[in-house]
């Protein structure tokens, strides 16, 4: 049969292509991360990883509860092998589909810091902080409390990200450390107040060193990130005195229980422990290493400093519905 | 342009509403298994989210009649409803202006007019945002700090710059269209050129127009990705915020399904317009003469399109290109992303070249065997093109996560799913091609011994090969520009230009979304610029 050149060019395009899915569909090889953390921060770490190990990895990055929720969706079908979150909460939220982790590697970090069942364990450490304009407000008219905020002084002042998994991590923490009627009674105050909202604690920073709002309640490392790359600004940290808003949260890690390279997931979680990964939180993301003897940037306070309310992370993921629920409730979402 | 059906374009814009009846025989299974195959992997999700939505009844009726939904209808239809009045205005004026006036360098301008369309929504909003603001690109060069653009005026400015082409373009064609005889007796009994516009022609350009801004309007219900970056709360973006923030996703469902019942709504307006047919004839007798408009009024309409091609495209690509020469002086140079660049390119070649191929049978179906039920399958598939690619993607998650295993977050399954939803457009292009071969050219080739299949492709196909062509580069340039489906659907670790920009925009990295955003209008103009100069015979 002759056929055409058109014809004879399309069915090679057909059969190219099909080649090419099928190619790229192969997932038998790489460990598969799902990556609650942001590519910009994590991502040269991951890929240093694989220049060590040799271990190939493929990341999907997304926000911490959505990737929860996909692999409680995915449940014992989920392509993932490991899960490296952003909040306790998310982690918790999966913590019956994580396997344990051996006892050599949970009692590398403070137990604290970790999942009381050894589902996860804790990577580096973030502080919630008050961000604020250094031109328009004076450090010391700053409260002690994240209470103190709804005081009409502060009133459409101070921006939060209500979609943000670190907030919300922090609403559930208010609800553990202070109840749900006063959690709630917050959340309404800072609706009514006219707080300002953005996406991202990135995107408060930039705002409040841009002039556009006079404070935000964020994670301290944002503004560590903005001063080494613009060298200059004009935000600056407080970090308030105890209660949930003074929030020490860790980052982690766990291993899914369905995943069939667990020596390689395993060598992942090592990895982010070790002395070179910790050091990478460090002087890369500004966050506090958990690993005892790596150094936190020296511009920070020591994070023994840092009175932290008395909360167990492991009970944070049952809050964090609820605390979406009371966010959405108070018009903030 | 020869008639508005007949090019890609117009046919996406608007298509041919009854096929020529031929009635031969009864349609090949095959053919309708096609159908079936091409509108699953769109249709299957709508259901999946319905009944995720139904088996939590009670909270969706709750999520239903909250106040918070409320306002996202409210503000879904005060932006649906601006973006619409403002995109109506510039187009049937500009398209006015260069149709039927005797302004200088009208060929240029008619470009310059179509082009915001290879500019995604979100791109245009990248570039407000980026521009204003104490450490905007303006403030950097010129010292001068704008204000930034940031929920509805922004997402308002960004989507009426992207939307006003269709308008713009269904008009035009029309203009060109309608029988001039009208307003040349109406000028030569004294009125004048703005008069004429008003009583003689805006009455005759009534279903065009109302055509292409029911298009704008569903576009804009549709967007997710500007709105987002303007932090405009309507229905999409919150359908992600939730979806992206808690860890049970049913509120997403039931938001998700009250946007499809909001598009359908629209959608049905829509249809119901198309149903009342133009007053044009189909070929006018000679082409309309230009109104000569006088020197002042010139000046003004050379400064309404100079400010027009100035705000949708001198300041957003402007921005762009100052963002990546700022951004290589104080930082590391932007690079072209590659990995990202081959996935945006592949992945919307993979979608054109199966939109395509599907396109051929489900086209003769259309053509050769019109029934009521081939009549539905065309208006699904333009259904499933205007509804929100957000719902889509979302319902395919659920769908895929739970009962399609391997196919879960594969390439073949969003490829799937673009040319699903980027069907209609290959089948307008395709059966406007087809219409316009005699099918007795079949009927001799396989009279003559040879069966359907070789019929197909040695005589249908190579006669409508320029339609294919054209198809496939229309259902290229909308995938590329793809944001929510891709961002869902994409497999772990697949990047395109849309996930780049969209990532980096989010993190206010505006240097470090610039390059990609100008990769991908520079790959999105290919296929555009072919389209439009094309010969359309």
């Amino acid at each position: 049969m002759r056929t055409s050149t058109p014809i004879r060019t399309l069915l090679v395009l057909v059969v190219l292509a099909l080649v090419a899915t099928a190619c790229s569909d192969d997932d038998g090889g790489p460990l598969t991360v799902y990556s609650g953390r942001n590519e910009e921060l994590v991502g040269p770490l991951l890929d240093r990883f694989t220049d060590e190990t040799g271990i190939e990895i493929e990341v999907r990055y997304g926000d911490s509860p959505e990737l929860a929720a996909t692999i409680r969706e995915e449940g014992t079908n989920s392509p993932a092998d490991v899960f490296f979150a952003q909040d306790p909460a998310s982690l918790g939220a999966v913590a019956e589909l994580l396997t344990p982790l051996p006892g050599s590697i949970v009692e590398l970090v403070p137990a604290r810091f970790s999942d009381a069942t050894d589902r996860w364990v804790g990577v580096s450490g973030r502080s919630r902080v008050v961000v604020y304009d250094t031109r328009d407000v004076d450090a010391a008219e700053l409260p002690d409390s994240v209470f103190d905020l709804t005081d009409p002084v502060w009133h459409g002042r101070v921006a939060v990200a209500p979609t943000n998994g670190s907030f919300v991590a922090f609403v559930a923490a208010m609800i553990l450390t202070d109840g749900e009627d006063r959690t709630r009674e917050w959340l309404e105050a800072m609706a009514a107040a006219g707080a300002p909202t953005y996406p991202k604690n990135s995107v408060i920073v930039a705002a409040v060193d841009d002039g556009e709002v006079d404070a935000g309640l964020v994670n301290h490392y944002y503004l560590f990130r903005r001063i080494a790359e613009l060298g200059d600004v004009e935000a600056a940290n407080h970090f308030l005195a105890g209660g949930p808003g003074a929030l020490v949260m860790p980052a982690g890690v766990g291993i899914l229980a369905t995943t069939d390279q667990e020596a390689d997931a395993q060598r992942f979680v090592e990895f982010l422990l070790s002395q070179e990964a910790q050091q990478y939180f460090s002087d890369e993301t500004f966050e506090y290493p958990l690993l005892p003897g790596v150094a936190a940037d020296p511009a920070l306070p020591p994070i023994e400093t840092l009175a932290q309310p008395d909360i167990d992370l492991s009970a944070l993921a049952g809050a964090l519905d609820r605390a979406t629920d009371l966010i959405a409730e108070a018009g903030l979402l | 342009m020869t008639s508005q059906g007949d090019t890609p374009v117009g046919t996406l814009l608007q298509p041919p509403r009854a096929a020529r009846r031929l009635r031969r025989g009864r349609p090949s299974r095959w053919l309708w298994l096609a159908a079936a195959a091409i509108l699953a992997p769109a249709l299957v999700p709508f259901g999946m989210l319905l009944a995720r939505t139904l088996a939590n009844a009670g909270r969706a009726v709750g999520i239903a009649v909250s106040a918070r939904t409320l306002e996202l209808v409210v503000n879904s239809a005060i932006l649906v409803l601006s973006v619409s009045a403002s995109a109506a205005a510039i187009g049937i004026g500009a398209a006015w202006l260069t149709e039927r006036t005797d302004i200088p360098f009208r060929r240029l301008w008619r470009v310059i007019a179509a082009l915001p369309l290879v500019i995604p929504s979100y791109v245009i909003a990248l570039a407000l945002i980026s521009a204003g603001g104490a450490s905007g690109i303006v403030a950097d060069l010129v010292g001068l700090q704008l204000p930034v653009l940031r929920g509805w005026p922004g997402a308002w400015v960004a989507l009426t710059i992207s939307t006003y082409p269709f308008v713009y373009l269904t008009v035009s064609v029309t203009l060109r269209r309608i029988d001039p005889s009208h307003e040349e007796a109406a000028r030569g009994l004294g009125a004048s050129p703005a008069r004429v516009f008003r009583t003689v022609v805006l009455p005759q350009l009534r279903p065009s127009a109302g055509a292409g801004v029911l298009l704008a309007a569903l576009y804009t219900l549709s967007d997710f990705g500007a709105v987002s970056l303007m932090q405009f709360d309507v229905f999409t973006r919150v359908v992600y915020a939730q979806y992206a923030g808690r860890l049970d996703r049913v509120p997403a469902a039931v938001l998700a399904t009250l946007l499809v019942l909001f598009a359908v709504g629209v959608l049905l307006v829509e249809q119901r317009t198309r149903g009342r047919a133009a007053y044009h004839s189909p070929t006018p007798s000679r082409p309309a003469t230009r109104a000569a408009i006088g020197p002042r009024s010139t000046t003004v309409a050379l400064g309404s399109l100079g400010f027009l091609a100035f705000v949708s495209l001198v300041l957003p690509l402007g921005t762009l290109v100052a963002w990546v020469v700022r951004g290589s002086a104080t930082g590391p140079a932007p690079t072209i992303d590659w990995g990202a660049t081959a996935g945006s390119i592949s992945g919307s070649f993979l979608a054109a070249l199966v939109a395509v191929a599907a396109s051929i049978p489900v086209a003769m179906l259309v053509t050769r065997h019109p029934s009521r039920a081939s009549a539905w399958t065309e208006r699904i598939s333009y259904a499933v093109f205007a509804l929100p690619h957000i719902t889509v993607a979302l319902g395919m998650v659920f769908f895929a996560s739970r009962f399609l295993g391997g196919l879960y977050q594969s390439l073949t399954l969003m490829v799937l799913v673009y040319a699903s939803i980027f069907f209609a457009q290959a089948l307008g292009s395709t059966r406007a091609a087809l219409i316009r071969v005699d099918p007795s050219l079949e009927e001799a080739s396989r009279s003559l011994g040879r069966g359907h299949l070789r019929t197909l492709a040695g005589v249908t196909i190579p006669l409508i090969w320029r339609g294919l062509l054209a198809g496939g580069m229309l259902v290229f340039l909308t995938t590329m520009k793809e944001l929510p489906a891709t961002l869902l659907l994409r497999p772990t670790g697949f990047d395109t230009l849309a996930v780049r920009i969209w990532s980096a925009a989010g993190d206010l990295l505006y240097a470090r979304a610039a390059a990609p955003a100008l990769i991908l209008v520079v790959v999105s103009a290919v296929p555009m610029y072919l389209l439009a100069t094309r010969d359309p015979t």
